[in-house]
C-alpha cells in the first residue's frame, strides 16, 4: 500500500449509497478506438465511465461494441442524455438508457444552446423531477448556479454536476467562487463536470472540497491519452489530499520562513 | 409485407415478427447489457423480446451504448 492509499483509506466518494475509491470519473467519447478507451480507463483508476445512447446503424450494424471492452460488473457504466434539448427527449433517452445498461443511474444532460452546450436548467429541472419520481439515480449536469444546485438536491438528485467551463472547451475552472458556494449549499456530492483542459486543472478544483471530477475531451484530445489519464489520477489524489490537509491562508505580503534573529554578520 | 420505421428509416420486413426476430433480420446481435429497443416510443423490456410483435406502421428505435462524455 502506498502512502496516499493509506491516507485515503477511509475516504470514499459515495453516491446514492454506492462507494467509490476513485474521485475521477471519465467520459468514453472521442477516443481512437475501444481499445484505447479501455486502456485510458484502466490507467485513470476511474470506477465510473459515462457512455451515450445512440441509434444502432442499421445499414451497417457493427458487431464491435463498447461493452466488449468495458466490464459492467467492474465499472459503473453511467449513461448520459447528451444531445437532448428538451425534458421530454431526455426522459425518453433515460428510459432507453435504463433498459440498455440494466441500472437506473443517469447523467442527465439537457442542452439549451448548440454553440456553448450550456444546460437548459428549466428543462433539466423538469426532467430531473420526473426521473427521480421514476426511481432513477439522477446526476444532473448543471450551470454553476448555487441556487439551482440546491433545488436539484431538494428534489432528490443523488449529486450535482456543475460545469467548470463549457463542454469540450478545455478552459479550466472559470468561477471558483460559484463552486465554493455550491459546495456550501448542498450536502450531496458535487462533481465538477466539463471544461477540464489537463491534469493541472484538477487539483485547484479538488482543493475547493468538491467530491469528484468528470472529464473526457482532455483525455481524448491529449497527445498521449494514457499518460494524461495517469496524470489525472494523481492530480485528483493530490487535490483531494490537499483539501483534506487544509491550505494556509492567502496573504498580501511576504512572511519569512527562516528565523529573522541571529542572521550572521549583522550588527 | 409489413412496412415499419426502424431508427427513422423505412424498412420492409417479410412478415410480422418478434423483436428478437427483427434483430436477427437486421443483423443486430442481442445483448443483455448494451442494447435497448422501443416500439412507438415505449421501451420493450428484454424479457418480452420473444413475445412482442413488430407490426405494420410500427416505429422502432434500436439503440446501443457508444462512447460519450
Amino acid at each position: 500500500m502506498q502512502d496516499w492509499e493509506r491516507l485515503l483509506q477511509d475516504d470514499y466518494l459515495e453516491i446514492a449509497g454506492r462507494k467509490f475509491r476513485s474521485r475521477l470519473i471519465i467520459g468514453s467519447g472521442k477516443f481512437k478506438d475501444f481499445q484505447q478507451t479501455k486502456e485510458v480507463l484502466e490507467a485513470s483508476g476511474a470506477e465510473i465511465i459515462t457512455v451515450a445512447v445512440r441509434r444502432v446503424n442499421i445499414t451497417d450494424p457493427t458487431k464491435e461494441n463498447l461493452l466488449d471492452y468495458i466490464d459492467p460488473n467492474k465499472y459503473l457504466i453511467l449513461p448520459n442524455t447528451a444531445g437532448c434539448y428538451t425534458a421530454e427527449e431526455a426522459i425518453k433517452t433515460a428510459m432507453m438508457a435504463r433498459e440498455a445498461t440494466g441500472i437506473n443511474w443517469v447523467k442527465l444532460e439537457v442542452i439549451g444552446d448548440p454553440k456553448t452546450l450550456l444546460p437548459d436548467m428549466e428543462e433539466t429541472y423538469k426532467a430531473a423531477k420526473f426521473l427521480v419520481k421514476e426511481g432513477f439515480v439522477v446526476l444532473p449536469y448543471i450551470f454553476d448556479d448555487p441556487v439551482y444546485a440546491k433545488k436539484f438536491e431538494d428534489i432528490g438528485c443523488a449529486a450535482v454536476m456543475p460545469l467548470a467551463a463549457p463542454i469540450g472547451s478545455g478552459l479550466g475552472l472559470q468561477n471558483p467562487y460559484n463552486i465554493i458556494f455550491i459546495r456550501e449549499a448542498v450536502s450531496v456530492p458535487v462533481i465538477v463536470d466539463a471544461g477540464i483542459g489537463s491534469a493541472a486543472d484538477i487539483p485547484p478544483i479538488m482543493e475547493l472540497g468538491v467530491d469528484a471530477i468528470l472529464t473526457n475531451t482532455a483525455l481524448a484530445e491529449a497527445k498521449d491519452p494514457i499518460k494524461m489519464a495517469v496524470a489525472m489520477k494523481y492530480a485528483t489524489i493530490a487535490g483531494r489530499l490537499s483539501y483534506l490537509a487544509g491550505r494556509m491562508p492567502k496573504r498580501m505580503y511576504a512572511v519569512p520562513s527562516s528565523p529573522t534573529k541571529g542572521v550572521p554578520f549583522k550588527g | 409485407m409489413p412496412k415499419i420505421i426502424v431508427n427513422g428509416e423505412e424498412r420492409e420486413i417479410p412478415k410480422e415478427m418478434s423483436v428478437m426476430e427483427l434483430l436477427k433480420e437486421l443483423g443486430i446481435q442481442f445483448r443483455e447489457v448494451g442494447l435497448a429497443v422501443a416500439i412507438n416510443e415505449e421501451v420493450v423490456p428484454k424479457s418480452e423480446y420473444e413475445r412482442r410483435t413488430v407490426k405494420e406502421g410500427d416505429r422502432v428505435e434500436i439503440v446501443h451504448l457508444v462512447g460519450g462524455g
